[in-house]
């Protein structure tokens, strides 16, 4: 009964059953990538394998972290592409991930590589904290820019500033989780608390925020620099801000998972998600990828920027997230009246 | 498995009266096969599923409790009580004022603000939400009106729910106001009294049960509605969002149960004080009624006019600015025309096929369903005999008004998805969500076509017995002709319906079948509020197309099949 019901619980919501339309292999893919890069990675893919068929289950961070792990004794997903690394160490505490070294891995900067070997899970690409500031708004309502995140505490941003829900966005946690580690558990708390004085909102995805700030309905988005800068170059009236304490950041990465049935496939996509063609992909969005030498300059984004990322200690991150989502829900979701 | 039963039957004509019995029933018992596994079965599973832990072990209370003392649960439910109440005494009073121009006036083009009223029903309950933060957002139109207030929060909801709620409290209260007798405003206005008088002692206690209703009714939506809170209610949590949160968010599934039977509690309370209520009412009314027709009065028309104009402006208001911000560039910044929020290439949600699936499951929902609800109707109501099935498909007809499609969502997750279940396989098929949808929508459904089949003389089918004509002959030839209307509408409501839902259905959608309504979610959840917009536009177009379309077809049958009704 016990097993049944794990099972149950593990096909919940991912539908597998539904009748797929026959390619030769069918590989069902997890991904907390933006809406918008899956059709380019997923064409790319494909063009280069022909005989597989990427069917691509996309959800926040959060989410597809929680569904991961729910189906733990009955696993869905044949791998993960592009979720943050902090979510995948957790599946590789609970035993869920499979060794491979895809092809070409030790082209890749040993830091952006699980230390395993062989190792666990690959790295993709950095993305990191940043805030987008609404220009014309902060004009109109006379707000100075922030330069740190210590500014984003002071009175005259009180109800201007959003920030996605770090237990449903990846770009949420890592604020979190990075906040934390540059000031220390006690201090980190404290500007929260501080912060949450001034948030407006907290939203379920990591572009809203900068979404929200480029639509001046808040004029002040903490999120990450792919949306800011893409929201940039269509027009929108933002700077994006790099904080001077430094950017809280995590790495998109690539894991097969423990028992996929379609293991040959799976590895042929971990063998894609390191190639060259895919990092030229990634590059596409994010300034630093975990092959140097690939990355471009993005006029939107700073040349030091590689610099300008916290010091983040993954194995903490991960193994804290629960706890911290924890707290944080007890201190900022249950209180007793809404703020305002 | 119903149409095969269905194609059968013709050929069992020549079997003769014992073999239509026999037919009869197992019809019957089909149908309640359907009803209990589309409804009965997945309900039972929720139970279940509240009192095991996440590795199905049983825990009896635990989840109860541990749902009961965290904070963030309690204070959700205060404020969907909350919410739930203040809509409700809102709507009320604005649906009746509504309901009372309409029916107590002789103003021209009733029949055009009756449409207008009823308008809301064609979005799903995220279009005014959207609309909202449109014109009271920090960006909107009018939001100088709110004094440097917020559109994020309690009020932002209670205003998105007025106009997801206002058409179903708008529909019983007409109901309950065109039932009024004429004699009794006559005795009135013999003894002296004035409007005033007449007003409070005969119109209000005349749709006292229907006000009463139209509140529960109100008041089970609002606490189960979760579009709207989720797009305008900031940092106002309620419970319908957190039991969406629990399960999709967290995959917390034992939680979501609880939170969903805490939802099931008030829409079980309205049912049993309706059906407390029913019983009086019967005795309220007399078969000697006379039709109450107002008389010529200028200053009330005029005032019923305002009244008209107000509430329908603020209706229309909320519905055309979703569609309107959805052909804006780039709001607040550059507002030239563009149809490219239409294209949903680059955003979440599955854009146009989701669409698609949403038209293939509203048709599916409507043909199906009119033509499941019509057979189950007619054998309740028609067909001798089979007391104890028949009553059982009574209920089980009725069981769906109590249960909130959220609910039954769950229900469906936890019986269809269950490894041993034979139907695991249909898990996530469009057809499981087509048997969601007409089990949600099954009780309206079978109302109206009851009530048509009711009009017709039961000797229909006593002639047709003493001719050894079989009843289905019956139903194909006199039934089903004479009731084309009432079956046209039931299309209609099962099709709009379908198209607008999100509550039960984004439970058991998967990628591969995303759906239009719960795509707007999706966009709005990623920050493409005009993207959302859009897609809202395009369920609403579809809804009110295909209804201007069956009201066509209605006319067109209706000169065909309804001139008996006609005298002479």
């Amino acid at each position: 009964m016990k097993k049944q019901m794990a099972a149950c619980i593990g096909l919940v919501c991912t539908g597998l059953m539904a009748p797929l339309a026959q390619a030769a292999t069918t590989l069902t893919v997890y991904s907390a990538l933006e809406a918008d890069q899956v059709k380019d990675y997923k064409a790319a893919f494909e063009k280069a394998n022909p005989d597989i068929e990427l069917r691509f289950v996309r959800e926040s961070t959060g989410v597809i972290t929680a569904k991961l792990l729910s189906e733990k004794n009955n696993p869905q997903a044949d791998v993960v592409w592009g979720l943050a690394a902090t979510s995948l160490m957790i599946l590789d505490q609970q035993g869920m991930l499979q060794s491979y070294a895809p092809k070409g891995v030790e082209n890749l900067n040993r830091e952006f590589v699980d230390k395993a070997h062989p190792p666990k899970w690959t790295g993709m690409d950095v993305w990191a904290a940043t805030i987008c500031f609404n220009t014309v708004e902060a004009v109109k309502k006379g707000l100075p820019k922030p330069e740190s995140w210590a500014d984003l505490t002071k009175p005259v941003y009180k109800g201007q500033i959003v920030m996605p829900h770090p237990a449903s966005s990846g770009t949420g946690y890592l604020d979190v989780s990075a906040w934390l580690q540059m000031m220390g558990e006690k201090n980190g708390w404290d500007y929260m608390d501080k912060l949450h004085v001034n948030m407006a909102q907290y939203v379920h995805s990591g572009s809203k925020p900068c979404k929200m700030a480029a639509a001046g309905e808040y004029p002040i988005g903490i999120s990450f620099e792919y949306r800011g800068a893409e929201l940039k170059e269509k027009g929108a009236p933002i700077d994006l801000v790099y904080p001077k304490e430094g950017l809280g950041w995590d790495l998109e990465a690539t894991a097969i998972l423990k028992g996929s049935k379609n293991l040959a496939a799976a590895k042929m996509l971990a063998d894609f998600s390191v190639s060259l063609p895919a990092m030229q992909l990634y590059e596409k969005n994010y300034a630093v990828v975990a092959m140097p030498g690939v990355a471009k300059q993005n006029p939107y984004i700073p040349t030091d920027y590689a610099k300008r990322l916290s010091k983040n200690n993954f194995a903490w991150a991960a193994k804290n997230r629960e706890a911290i989502l924890q707290e944080w829900s007890r201190r900022y979701e249950s209180k007793a009246a809404p703020k305002n | 498995m119903l149409s095969a039963v269905l194609r059968w039957l013709p050929r069992g004509g020549q079997a003769g009266i014992a073999g239509e019995a026999r037919i009869a029933s197992l019809l019957l018992w089909a149908l309640v096969a359907v009803l209990l596994l589309g409804l009965g079965l997945p309900l039972l599973f929720i139970f279940a599923k509240s009192v095991q832990d996440g590795d199905g072990g049983f825990v009896c209370l635990a989840n109860f409790a541990q749902v009961l003392q965290s904070p963030g649960l309690l204070r959700a439910s205060s404020n969907s009580l909350q919410l739930g109440l203040t809509v409700t005494a809102l709507v009320l009073p604005l649906a009746f004022a509504f309901a009372w121009a309409l029916l107590r006036s002789r103003l021209w083009g009733r029949g055009l603000w009756r449409q207008v009223g009823l308008s809301p029903l064609l979005a799903p309950s995220l279009m005014p939400a959207i609309s909202l933060v449109y014109l009271f957002g920090n960006q909107g139109l009018l939001k100088d009106w709110l004094h440097g207030g917020n559109i994020y929060g309690f009020w932002g909801v209670v205003l998105g729910e007025l106009f997801y709620t206002f058409p179903h409290a708008l529909l019983i209260i007409m109901t309950a106001l065109s039932a009024a007798d004429a004699r009794l405003y006559e005795a009135g206005r013999v003894l002296g009294a004035g409007p005033l008088r007449q007003f409070l002692t005969i119109t209000l206690p005349g749709v006292r049960y229907g006000l009463v209703s139209a509140g529960l009714v109100v008041f089970t939506l609002v606490l189960t509605d979760f579009g709207v809170p989720k797009v305008v209610g900031g940092d106002f949590n309620v419970l319908a969002v957190e039991a969406f949160k629990q399960v999709i968010g967290q995959q917390n599934f034992p939680r979501g149960a609880v939170v969903g039977l805490l939802l099931l509690l008030p829409a079980i309370l309205s049912c049993l004080v309706e059906r407390h209520m029913a019983r009086r009412q019967q005795a309220a009314l007399t078969a000697r009624a006379q039709p109450f027709a107002p008389a010529p009065a200028w200053l009330r028309d005029a005032g019923a006019l305002l009244l008209l104009l107000a509430i329908g402006l603020l209706l229309l208001a909320l519905l055309g600015v979703g569609v309107a911000a959805s052909f804006i560039k780039y709001w607040p910044y550059n507002l030239d025309f563009t149809l490219a929020h239409y294209q949903f290439d680059t955003v979440d949600g599955g854009g146009w096929s989701a669409y698609v699936n949403s038209l293939q499951l509203a048709t599916a929902t409507a043909v199906l369903g009119s033509l499941l609800v019509f057979v189950g109707a007619y054998v309740c109501e028609k067909l001798p005999g089979m007391a104890l099935g028949r009553s059982l498909l009574r209920f089980l007809a009725m069981l769906p008004m109590a249960v909130p499609g959220l609910v039954l969502g769950l229900g469906y997750v936890f019986f269809f998805n269950h490894p041993a279940n034979p139907l695991h396989g249909w898990y996530g098929s469009l057809g499981l969500m087509v048997l969601c949808c007409i089990a949600h929508f099954y009780t309206t459904a079978h109302l109206t076509a009851a009530t048509a089949l009711k009009q017709l003389d039961g000797e229909f089918e006593a002639v047709a017995a003493s001719l050894k004509v079989p009843f289905w002959v019956t139903w194909w030839r006199v039934s089903l002709p004479v009731c084309l209307p009432a079956l046209v509408d039931v299309a209609r409501f099962l099709f709009v319906s379908a198209m607008t839902t999100l509550s039960a259905l984004i439970f058991i959608m998967t990628p591969e079948h995303s759906l239009a309504a719960v795509s707007i979610i999706t966009m709005d959840d990623a920050g493409d509020t005009a993207a959302a917009a859009a897609m809202a536009t395009l369920v609403v177009l579809s809804s009110a197309g295909l209804s201007l379309l069956l009201s066509l077809l209605e006319r067109l049958l209706g000169r065909r099949n309804q001139r008996w009704r006609k005298p002479g």
